[in-house]
């Protein structure tokens, strides 16, 4: 036992007994100073970090506007769709994890592995998508087992469904995730990354109206993610709605008569230049795109010799053949170069100068032959001789008139214009002056002269109304959330011909005979219901180089695919009262009489079925503005 | 041998005051781990058992007078210093660090028990040696082995927090019982150096957790979290708290070890300033109340094992605050009475213990 005395009887002991008390004291002080500045003076900053922390923001994606057609068959809609989704954060055990869920839904490891490594560019907050579009039957499975799959999420977004299939995809075009060149364009600000939008036609054309505006929910989460409530929700409002000028009816019926072939058909409404088929085959399935469509997919549509990607209607260019016919006939009525009556004879060729032999497709001749006979038969000799007679100047005048030769004024699709030559445009292309051998080939449509199925109808429409060329409208009207018509067509005028009443009687009543009577080349695909009037055609692709090739090219089989004539068939129906025009491109198809001219026999049988009161709407919509 | 006196001695205030901090410090576990839902019994029913354990222990202590430590001190002291080498050789290890060892069935930490018996080891070498003049540089020397050995041994296993703690305490009695003020300046410029040199034997986590001290967004989903997380905790709480189960942050996990040693990050941010100042004063009330019975107590060494203690509880309290609050690193030190722990509980107790069994014992000389 220490016998020191106790420390309160010793001075020196006594101030170190105040001096520590002091500095426990200030220690402690220095640690409330510390909380003052953190609760009071940090309060607003902290409170904000701990939101920060537990409140997230969830975009909802707003379904995109639906498409209608003129009658209000929806054409192309949204479903939902189940993405299975992994939160980073949340994840532990990955091997293990991903081993679980490919045994449950019956999917490969690797591919989940896969969509991991490619996702590690998205923000971590963000749940990377490593399933898209499951079943429904999947998400249930996901969902039951969410207690073994810790960090595993189903997410439902409105994905891009077509009742009708394939249907018309070249029109409605597809969507893609934006990409980040797009991202950075002004015109995307406010899109997010592995956001969908419209990547061609219709969907790009529209992008803004059919977007919609996407809701947002804000959940409160804790550490691993997981959303234990939610906060708030603004609901996403859905893009607007557009009625197209299309007949859905019209538009299967085209694309059932065109079936395997590869061409394009195209309808008009010839009193308002109002589209109601647009069909461009082979085509690709736009519900592919919704859900992402996989390199090899996109490889094997991009490689497809007949081109399924290509818009036939707007950016295939053909040599019209024989169609271009009316277009030389009507320029040479208007010249004064051959009357109605005007009679040529056929043998069977045609003889320029000494030189050039130019046959007609009739080996054996047509005979005596006028107007009315050289249209319905389709002689070419008597073209040859009246086109030679009015001068490529003039033909290139009627058929420019005619919406030939130049862009028809179609909104998207960044169509083709064709092309309709002219002795000015010769020199200046080739610096060459023109032949007379040009202007007789030109006059049965072949040579440099090209058009599109688009520009063909309108031509036909053209003849059908009197001489008006309708700018093609695709959109009928927009219709906002509301209900309330936000944008209304309005038919526009491209050109206006007044063609002599003569000239025109005496095309449209020989046009009327090639369907209608007998010797007509389309007179096997006459209908009872309504007599319709149309051409046909033949476009060579290559010229065939002797006699002998051509004696052997006889028969289609030995001809191989590519070097197949394109069939075509331009026409417009009632005869005597036009409402539609039809035309028909059937690529590397043959004849158009065999081939083309049945596939618009199709879309006149299917049109004259339909209710006669649906008709009346049409004349209301068409009429009301 | 019992004498009335022990009764109306016993500071009956000091008891208070640990038994209000214990219950506040449980209220708080239970909305700490309300979100629990696995565990088979209640983190705070837990807690109060040990509390139960520990009030034990201070009863224990207080029946035997503190002045048979002073035969035994040595002795505990050697045996502790075999524990601490025991368990550097057969000890059992659990996340990168050997601390347990197994002693007749229970698991028991040796460098919890340093904390205590170098308490009484150094009370007793500083209650013989006295210096009026101070103590000088090679009179350290012997009191410096008594603290360093253990220290070392403890940073080896490694547990840095502890050897710090130990050597806080051990200085702190040093300086009490005084030291020359040339010598005080020389071995804080030779800490200093040491310290330079010192960086290079630390382990990676723990030249992380210094790093990440100085700069705690340098690492703000690794090492950097507890503190940023603890900040945000504390200071969403302002001036009056945002209410008892109601932080955001400890009850959607957010803030880790949110029962041990940040548990006074869910009180501040449940009860705010007015709270945290509350208990503030609570702990400030107790390291005092023990400085005061060193100061009255009858012998020095009762007066050494006073401070001691009251400077254990003070090192404690101001590291883990210290910590929480982002004004010092992360190092694992519970802050008594208030963080969940057998161990912790078990070690403040006996130094309250041996505390109150000096102060109600000081009319015998």
């Amino acid at each position: 036992m220490s016998l020191n005395p106790p420390p309160e009887e010793t001075p020196g002991l006594r101030r170190r007994f105040i001096i520590s008390s002091s500095i426990v004291v200030c220690a402690f002080f220095v640690l409330a100073l510390r909380l003052w500045s953190l609760q009071v003076l940090g309060v607003d900053h902290y409170r904000e970090l701990s939101e920060r922390n537990r409140i997230r923001h969830v975009a909802i994606h707003a379904p995109r506007g639906a498409v209608f057609d003129r009658y209000g068959t929806l054409l192309v809609d949204n479903r939902p769709a189940f993405t299975v989704s992994a939160l980073r954060q949340e994840i532990g055990d990955r091997e293990k994890l991903f081993h679980h869920l490919s045994e449950l839904l019956e999917v490969d490891e690797e591919q989940l592995e896969e969509r991991w490594q490619a996702g590690q560019g998205l923000p971590r907050y963000r749940p990377l998508p490593l399933l898209e579009d499951v079943g429904r039957q999947a998400m249930e499975m996901v969902q039951e087992n969410s207690v073994d799959l810790p960090g595993i999420l189903v997410e439902v977004k409105p994905l891009r469904a077509y009742p009708y299939g394939e249907m018309a995809a070249h029109l409605f075009g597809y969507l893609g995730e934006v990409t980040e060149n797009e991202l950075d364009q002004p015109e995307f600000s406010g899109y997010r990354s592995g956001e969908m939008v419209g990547k061609t036609a219709l969907e790009r054309e529209f992008e803004g109206r059919l977007r919609g505006t996407a809701g947002q929910k804000r959940i409160e989460v804790n550490v691993r993610g997981r959303e234990l409530r939610q906060l708030t929700t603004r609901s996403p409002l859905p893009g607007q709605r557009l009625y197209l000028t299309i007949d859905a009816a019209l538009q299967q019926a085209a694309e059932t008569a065109l079936a395997d072939n590869a061409g394009a058909v195209v309808a008009l409404d010839v009193r308002s230049g109002e589209i109601l088929a647009f069909v461009s085959r082979p085509t690709f399935d736009p519900a592919l795109f919704a859900r992402g469509v996989s390199s090899d997919e996109w490889r094997e549509l991009i490689d497809n010799p007949r081109h399924p990607m290509t818009n036939k209607v707007l950016r295939g260019q053909y040599p019209p053949g024989s169609t271009f016919k009316m277009v030389v006939a009507l320029a040479a009525l208007e010249a004064g170069t051959v009357t109605p009556t005007t009679k040529f004879e056929c043998d069977g060729s045609f003889k320029l100068g000494n030189s050039y032999e130019y046959r007609c497709w009739k080996r054996n001749g047509h005979g005596i032959v006028d107007l009315h006979k050289a249209i319905k038969e389709s002689c070419d000799v008597w073209f040859y001789r009246a086109g030679l007679e009015t001068g490529i100047d003039r033909i290139a005048s009627a058929a420019q008139r005619l919406g030939l030769g130049q862009p028809t004024g179609f909104p998207f699709g960044g169509e083709s214009s064709g092309l309709i030559p002219s002795r000015a445009w010769k020199k200046k292309r080739f610096g060459t002056s023109w032949y007379d051998g040009e202007t007789v080939i030109s006059s049965i449509g072949q040579g440099f002269v090209l058009t599109t199925p688009l520009q063909l109808a309108s031509m036909a429409a053209a003849l059908a109304n009197g001489g008006t060329v309708w700018k093609p409208r695709i959109v009928q009207k927009i219709v906002d959330l509301e209900g309330e018509t936000d944008w209304l067509l309005t038919p526009e005028k491209l050109t206006e011909t007044a063609w002599s009443t003569e000239s025109l009687k005496a095309v449209r009543d020989a046009m009327e005979s090639v369907v209608n009577d007998v010797g007509g080349t389309a007179w096997r695909s006459r209908l009872e219901k309504v007599r319709f009037a149309g051409k046909t055609g033949t476009a060579q692709v290559v010229r065939r180089k002797s006699d002998e090739e051509e004696e052997q090219a006889e028969d289609d089989e030995v001809i191989p695919y590519q070097y197949r004539d394109h069939a075509i068939f331009v026409s417009y129906a009632p005869a005597d009262n036009p409402q539609i025009a039809v035309a028909v491109v059937v690529e590397h198809g043959g004849h158009g009489s065999s081939v083309a001219a049945p596939v618009a026999r199709a879309v006149y049988d299917a049109y004259f079925t339909e209710e006669t009161d649906s008709k009346d709407t049409v004349q209301k919509v068409v009429t009301g503005d | 041998m019992f004498d009335r006196r022990l009764i109306t001695h016993f500071n009956w205030i000091y008891l208070l005051l640990i038994l209000l901090i214990s219950a506040i410090g449980i209220a708080n576990m239970y909305s700490a781990t309300s979100s629990w839902t696995t565990a088979a019994q209640p983190v705070y029913l837990k807690q109060f058992y040990w509390l139960g354990i520990g009030l034990l222990i201070v009863a224990l202590i207080c029946v035997f007078d503190y002045r048979h430590l002073e035969y035994l001190s040595f002795p505990l002291y050697g045996g502790n210093l075999l524990l601490l080498i025991l368990v550097l050789a057969i000890g059992r290890t659990s996340m990168g660090a050997t601390r347990w060892i197994s002693l007749a069935g229970f698991n028991v930490q040796p460098s919890e028990i340093m904390k205590i018996v170098i308490i009484v080891a150094l009370a007793r070498y500083f209650s013989e040696k006295e210096h009026l003049r101070g103590f000088n540089l090679r009179e350290l020397i012997a009191p410096g082995l008594i603290l360093g050995v253990p220290a070392l041994l403890i940073m080896k296993q490694p547990d840095l927090g502890t050897a710090l703690l130990v050597l806080c305490i051990g200085g702190t009695m040093a300086l009490f019982a005084g030291v020359q003020r040339s010598s005080v300046t020389f071995l804080a410029v030779a800490g200093l150096a040491a310290a330079g040199g010192g960086w290079f034997l630390l382990h990676d986590y723990q030249k992380q957790r210094i790093l990440t001290f100085l700069n705690p967004e340098r690492d703000p989903l690794g090492a950097g979290y507890h503190i940023i997380q603890s900040k945000i905790a504390v200071g969403s709480g302002g001036f009056n708290g945002l209410g008892f189960m109601k932080g955001t942050q400890s009850q959607l996990s957010f803030l880790p070890e949110r029962h041990t040693d940040f548990a006074f990050s869910v009180f501040a941010e449940e009860w705010g300033l007015i709270g945290c100042l509350l208990l503030l004063a609570l702990y400030c009330l107790i390291v005092l109340l023990g400085l005061h019975i060193a100061l009255r107590s009858c012998d020095r060494f009762g007066m050494y094992l006073a401070i001691g203690v009251s400077a254990m509880l003070f090192w404690h309290i101001v590291v883990n605050l210290g910590m929480v609050i982002g004004l010092l690193p992360v190092v694992g030190v519970p802050l008594p009475l208030f963080s969940y722990g057998g161990t912790s509980m078990v070690s403040t107790m006996t130094g309250i213990g041996v505390l109150m069994n000096v102060g109600m014992r000081r009319f015998m000389f």
